[in-house]
């Protein structure tokens, strides 16, 4: 097997904590608390996670918006975690991301073809001729006529606004995409549309995709592997199909059954988790989840700190990272399936 | 490194001819621009527009004063034919806006009083916007140990009792600067008055900054240079112009006000505020010259008006959200 397009090795980010008139750092939250994950060329990798657990700053870390505290991130062979300068830029040409939110990510005194065209425009791809050719192509490419490019942010919706934010993030021909919870922003009846384009692009332009969201029907409609995130940590690493019908960390088990059905007669088994998420702040000792767990064994889970393992179940892609259902302890799982 | 991947992205039916609906709907499909779109938000703005003519028939008229045909002379005390001296006339057609208690011409006087008061209004104007839009946008942008050592800064100038620095400045400049008055009073101004807009551009740079379209620019590889005068300074005009227009009027005034205490543009340089304030005292002194007041006070007026209208019509123009129908 090839290696793999983006490798991201215990990725950590820090925030300081300041406080005080003198604006000390008094402690730090660890948003991304050490976090490795294998991206393939040409997959779609969605990342879930409730919000806070750290997946806009991991998707953010991938895009270098901003600078990891530890770890390592290599992206085609090349450590990108800490470049700078010339070459940082010219790694933005095959990195791009793709906003939440489209109300606030485009600028709203610049005419949408503008803003289209700023990457080309930033690294001197092309002349204005040219640049104007690709803005055209991009927009026809997301379902905009060429007129819109004169028009301004405000002079559209909101999924034609995404659509033109796909639109800037593409046009840069990059090989890896981080969507920051793209459709989450906008009505029902548009998440699709935008959803299937992004499907399209994805295939017709080989892309690599990870795909931030918090919204697992999303996630199961476009994504190939999906990693769960809770507090920071990945909790459990699957292609798309055995996360759904053969969930093993007891997180991503209440996270499935929190999927409302459109169906009145069907008796649901909802797992309602306890308590709020912990603050990342003072994060729980052991493994991050157990105070909420609800299988957790008292003397293993708040002891030690679980790492991803296989589970076991014939795919040797299927991790998760729980005492209880992969490695030594299995024996104490008092729900084994 | 070549590309050849070509997206198909969306399909759509052939017949699907949106161009022709958006038109039908009466929307724009010509391509227009921003230069344009400028030109008619602005030339809806009726107000700005006759504020805009005013203002370039003042300036015109202080600019070209020694050419218009027939005005005397601004300084040159007048008199008659047997030698005595034509002071405090009433407005009449020779003297259509009267003549002051030397004998000057007072339309003469306004009109070159304009070229004194204009540029301390446009200089502090100008030097206010630039570096209260320098300083702000630094601050707000940068943040951290610049933001707080700019800022404090800012308070120290903020916290300067505006008159007194003023006539103490004055007083102390106009020796160094004898014969350009104009400049050195637009100089002081400048420095005095730049905190307030500082502290807005900061504001509104802290707030933008955060924006995702900020994101997205570094993204696509931008450097702070661009960002700021791209994205950010862009969206922030609206207060500036406000503030600058703000700004011209309270220094034209403040000329008159130190003109009046006597630390302004000295006689017999023509200013509006020092006519004003000298045709105060001698209307007031009772010997009825109101035209000394009125014509110079009017000029001032005007100005000051003409140039929040302004502010008013090219704030709304340079808005992309406002809408180019007439309302």
């Amino acid at each position: 097997m090839t290696a793999p397009l983006l490798q991201i090795t215990d990725l950590v980010k820090d925030f300081p904590v300041k406080s005080g008139i003198l604006q000390r750092a008094t402690g730090h939250v660890r948003a991304v608390a050490g976090v490795s994950l294998d991206v393939n060329k040409g997959e779609t990798v969605g990342l879930v996670g409730e919000s806070g657990c750290g997946k806009s700053t991991l998707g953010r870390m991938l895009v270098r918006l901003i600078e990891p505290s530890e770890g390592s991130i290599r992206f085609e062979d090349e450590d990108i975690a800490h470049l700078k300068g010339p070459e940082l830029k010219a790694m933005r040409l095959r990195m791009q991301m793709i906003f939440q939110d489209p109300y606030s990510s485009l600028d709203p005194r610049s005419p949408v073809g503008n803003s289209v065209a700023e990457g080309l425009k930033i690294h001197g791809i092309g002349d204005s001729d040219e640049r104007h050719e690709r803005v055209m192509e991009m927009l026809d490419v997301v379902g905009l006529e060429s007129y819109h490019a004169h028009r301004f942010p405000h002079e559209f919706s909101g999924g034609q606004r995404q659509r033109i934010g796909i639109a800037r993030a593409l046009i840069m021909r990059p090989k890896f995409v981080v969507a920051d919870e793209p459709v989450s922003a906008l009505d029902v009846s548009v998440q699709a549309q935008v959803l299937n384009l992004l499907k399209d692009l994805q295939k017709d332009l080989d892309l690599t995709l990870l795909f931030i969201a918090h919204n697992l029907a999303v996630v199961e409609h476009i994504s190939d592997r999906v990693a769960v995130m809770y507090l920071g940590r990945i909790v459990e690493v699957t292609d798309r199909d055995s996360l759904y019908a053969n969930p093993t960390h007891p997180y991503t088990q209440a996270l499935l059954s929190s999927i409302p059905i459109p169906d009145p007669t069907v008796n649901r088994n909802r797992i309602v988790l306890q308590g709020d998420v912990p603050s990342p702040l003072d994060p729980p000792s052991g493994c991050r989840f157990h105070p909420r767990c609800p299988i957790a064994v008292e003397g293993v889970c708040d002891v030690e700190e679980p790492e991803l393992l296989e589970v076991g179940d014939g795919k040797e892609t299927h991790v998760a990272a729980c005492h209880l259902r992969t490695g030594a302890h299995r024996h104490l799982d008092p729900a084994p399936r | 490194m070549t590309d050849d991947r070509k997206p198909t992205g969306v399909k759509r039916p052939p017949e699907m001819d949106f161009t022709a609906l958006d038109a039908a709907e009466g929307m724009s499909v010509e391509p227009v621009t921003q230069w344009h779109l400028f030109r008619t938000r602005f030339g809806r703005h009726r107000l700005a527009m006759v504020s805009a003519g005013v203002l370039f028939t003042l300036i015109a008229l202080a600019v070209f004063a020694p050419l218009i045909p027939g005005l005397k002379d601004p300084i040159d005390p007048l008199v008659d034919e047997t030698g005595r001296a034509l002071n405090l006339i009433a407005p009449r057609a020779d003297f259509p806006f009267g003549t002051d208690q030397l004998g000057q011409d007072m339309l003469a006087r306004v009109i070159y009083g304009g070229r004194t008061s204009l540029q301390v209004a446009g200089l502090t104007g100008l030097m206010v916007a630039t570096f209260g839009t320098l300083v702000g946008a630094v601050a707000g942008y940068y943040g951290g140990w610049i933001d707080n050592l700019l800022m404090r800064f800012t308070d120290l100038v903020l916290s300067l009792p505006l008159l007194p620095v003023a006539i103490v400045a004055a007083a102390w400049l106009r020796e160094t600067f004898e014969g350009r008055e104009a400049m050195t009073l637009a100089v002081l101004l400048g420095t005095l008055l730049w905190g307030t807009l500082a502290r807005i551009v900061r504001a509104e740079f802290l707030s933008l900054r955060e924006k995702e379209f900020v994101e997205a620019a570094r993204a696509a590889g931008a450097r702070d240079r661009r960002i700021i005068f791209r994205h950010v300074l862009p969206n922030a005009i609206s207060p500036i112009i406000v503030n600058a227009t703000l700004v011209i009027g309270v220094a034209i005034i403040l000329e008159a006000a130190l003109s009046f205490l006597g630390f302004g543009v000295r006689p017999p340089t023509p200013a509006w505020g020092q006519m004003a304030a000298e045709g105060g005292r001698l209307a007031v002194g009772g010997a009825g010259a109101w035209w000394m007041v009125v014509f110079p006070s009017a000029a001032l007026i005007i100005t000051v008006l003409s140039v929040n209208f302004l502010g008013d019509g090219l704030r709304d123009a340079l808005d992309p959200t406002q809408s180019i129908e007439r309302k």
